[in-house]
């Protein structure tokens, strides 16, 4: 028994070790083959410890911006209106749910559950967008679809409301003669902080990930965000000079360009703030998993 | 849902959504008479099995052995680095696989030939390694996440029991085996069944992104989910694709009626309906 209980504790840490550089270990690679030198990955592969380090790569996507700063940009402005709009509406929705003396409840929350569970198919949605709501090759096109409305925030949200806001809080304001609306901006939203915070951080890694609108509605390259930049770049490199200012220069940019390198660069860069923020911003997170998982 | 009506029609767009001439069961018919449809279906329903196994099995022992730190900070740590693969987006996941299975350098190649001077081999030809690499990668981005769900059932469990157990002499493994899986059972059994009740959808990035849409890989990385995508948008063919998205919504529904029906036997709490 003592021999036991002395390896284990050993042991169980190992395991988690072992997990941990899992988790890490290909983004360390990637990182590392975008600072290697591009004749040291011909002549060693990928490695984790470059023969030669080399930033050309990454002075290369510097010197041909323009595709890499719109789509950027595009990212950014989508992510920013989205998860606003989105966390507005969300709260909108869940908190009337949560009340009690809501008419029609029961309803509302049936059909927030048939689309969470029931839908047309992929076809028909997208037939929908396009040809009635008109959203093909607009921003709103990668805000709207899938990502504006989620039941499972919605649900979240709910819970968070009917367990946490004390009855006796929004009748009190009911007496001072206060508007539902005020009631809900001045007593609710500001009690209701950590869930705010954790929904919105769910929406905001929603639209800095999405690709998958941006390929189905998007053909522009002037509107591509920054994921599906890198999706056509892992397949084609040269999609990324395509609408290099230099158009002339295209032959000469791209006998000089260190494809492989310039590859894991863009991959670099485009996951480069997820994995920044990722410490501040990961006791939120779980927590959110958590908070969704025992009252889903 | 309007939509719906498309799987039904012989759609040209001349005369738009309406004005096309209808098929009747037409597109079904055409939908289940090819060798498609078998292999989208078995490959969807294949790969959420061995997901489900795998990634219940792997997050069960994380959740329960980070039980057994005692040191707030450390466990914080690994919680933290094992749930980094899940917010990633799929893209990034393509690109960390394609680090290790790239032909000329990627990482599995050179190091096969670097040991045991093996050929290299063409990861994105061969379709019979795919299974085990999707699992491999489903596995890597979900189980962090699973696991902190049942870490979460594991903390709220009331530490009574275990106090009551230790003046019984129960040891670690008996406390574990006749405590905490108890009563994270029906936790485990929810999660199960939701998984199940989406048995036939399929991730679409792990499995068009992942294999960088390739086409040899075809018979065993298509799935209803990507299918329906080429169909409609490689070839265009939009009555056979809703057709196929259907067959899928609707499976899906009375498997998602019946697992609540399940879930509401085990836990009434926890019912979605």
């Amino acid at each position: 028994m003592p021999v036991t209980s002395r390896l284990r504790s050993p042991l169980i840490h190992l395991f988690f070790v072992l997990f941990s550089i899992a988790s890490l270990f290909p983004f360390i690679l990637v990182f590392m083959v975008s600072i290697s030198d591009e004749s040291s990955i011909a002549q060693n592969g990928y490695s984790l410890i470059p023969s030669k380090i080399n930033f050309a790569s990454y002075q290369f996507l510097f010197n041909d911006f323009g595709q890499i700063a719109r789509s950027y940009g595009v990212t950014i402005l989508v992510t920013l209106i989205g998860t606003t709009v989105s966390l507005f509406i969300t709260a909108l929705f869940a908190y009337p749910l949560s009340r009690k003396d809501l008419p029609l409840r029961r309803t509302m929350s049936f059909l927030l559950f048939f689309t969470m569970l029931f839908s047309g198919g992929m076809v028909p949605w997208y037939i929908t967008y396009v040809t009635m709501i008109g959203l093909k090759n607009t921003l709103f096109g990668m805000i709207i679809p899938n990502l504006l409305l989620s039941a499972f925030n919605v649900l979240l949200m709910r819970s968070f409301f009917a367990n946490t806001i004390p009855e006796s809080i929004v009748e009190s304001g009911t007496i001072d003669g206060a508007s539902e609306l005020t009631i809900f901006m001045k007593l609710v939203v500001p009690l209701s902080a950590p869930i705010m915070a954790t929904v919105a951080l769910f929406n905001l890694l929603a639209y800095w990930n999405d690709w998958y609108n941006c390929m189905l509605f998007i053909d522009k390259p002037d509107l591509m965000n920054i994921q599906y930049l890198m999706t056509k770049t892992l397949n084609n490199v040269q999609f990324l000079i395509m609408k290099a200012d230099t158009s002339s220069q295209v032959g000469e940019l791209l006998s000089k360009m260190p494809t492989e390198g310039v590859r894991m660069a863009l991959a670099i860069i485009g996951v480069a703030p997820l994995l920044v923020a990722y410490p501040f911003f990961q006791k939120f997170y779980i927590s959110g998993i958590t908070s969704g998982a025992v009252k889903g | 849902m309007y939509g719906v009506i498309l799987a039904f029609k012989e759609l040209n767009y001349v005369d738009g959504i309406w004005g096309s001439p209808w098929a009747g069961m037409y597109n079904f018919k055409f939908l289940f008479s090819s060798p498609d449809a078998f292999l989208i279906t078995r490959n969807t329903i294949m790969y959420n099995v061995f997901f489900i196994v795998v990634n219940t099995t792997f997050a069960l022992l994380a959740a329960l052995l980070v039980n057994e730190i005692k040191d707030k900070v450390i466990t914080r740590f690994y919680q933290s680095t094992f749930l980094l693969p899940h917010i990633i987006s799929m893209v990034v996941v393509a690109y960390l696989v394609y680090s290790f299975l790239n032909t000329d350098s990627g990482l599995i190649n050179r190091q096969l030939d670097k040991w045991f001077s093996a050929e290299s081999i063409s990861w994105y030809n061969e379709p019979d390694y795919w299974p085990y690499i999707l699992v491999i990668v489903n596995a890597w981005k979900n189980v962090g996440y699973l696991a902190i769900i049942y870490f979460a059932a594991i903390i709220g469990i009331d530490k009574e029991f275990y106090e009551a157990a230790t003046i019984d002499g129960a040891n670690k493994w008996k406390q574990m085996t006749r405590i905490t899986i108890p009563l994270i059972s029906p936790m485990i059994i929810i999660m199960t069944l939701l998984a199940i009740s989406s048995i036939m959808r399929s991730d679409f990035g792990l499995f068009y992104q992942v294999p960088m849409n390739s086409g040899p890989l075809m018979p065993t990385t298509n799935t209803i989910d990507t299918f329906v995508y080429r169909a409609m948008i490689e070839r265009g063919d939009i009555g056979m694709s809703t057709a196929a998205g259907i067959y899928q919504s609707v499976v899906c529904f009375f498997l998602i009626l019946g697992a609540n029906f399940a879930v509401r036997r085990i836990s009434k709490d926890d019912a979605l309906f």
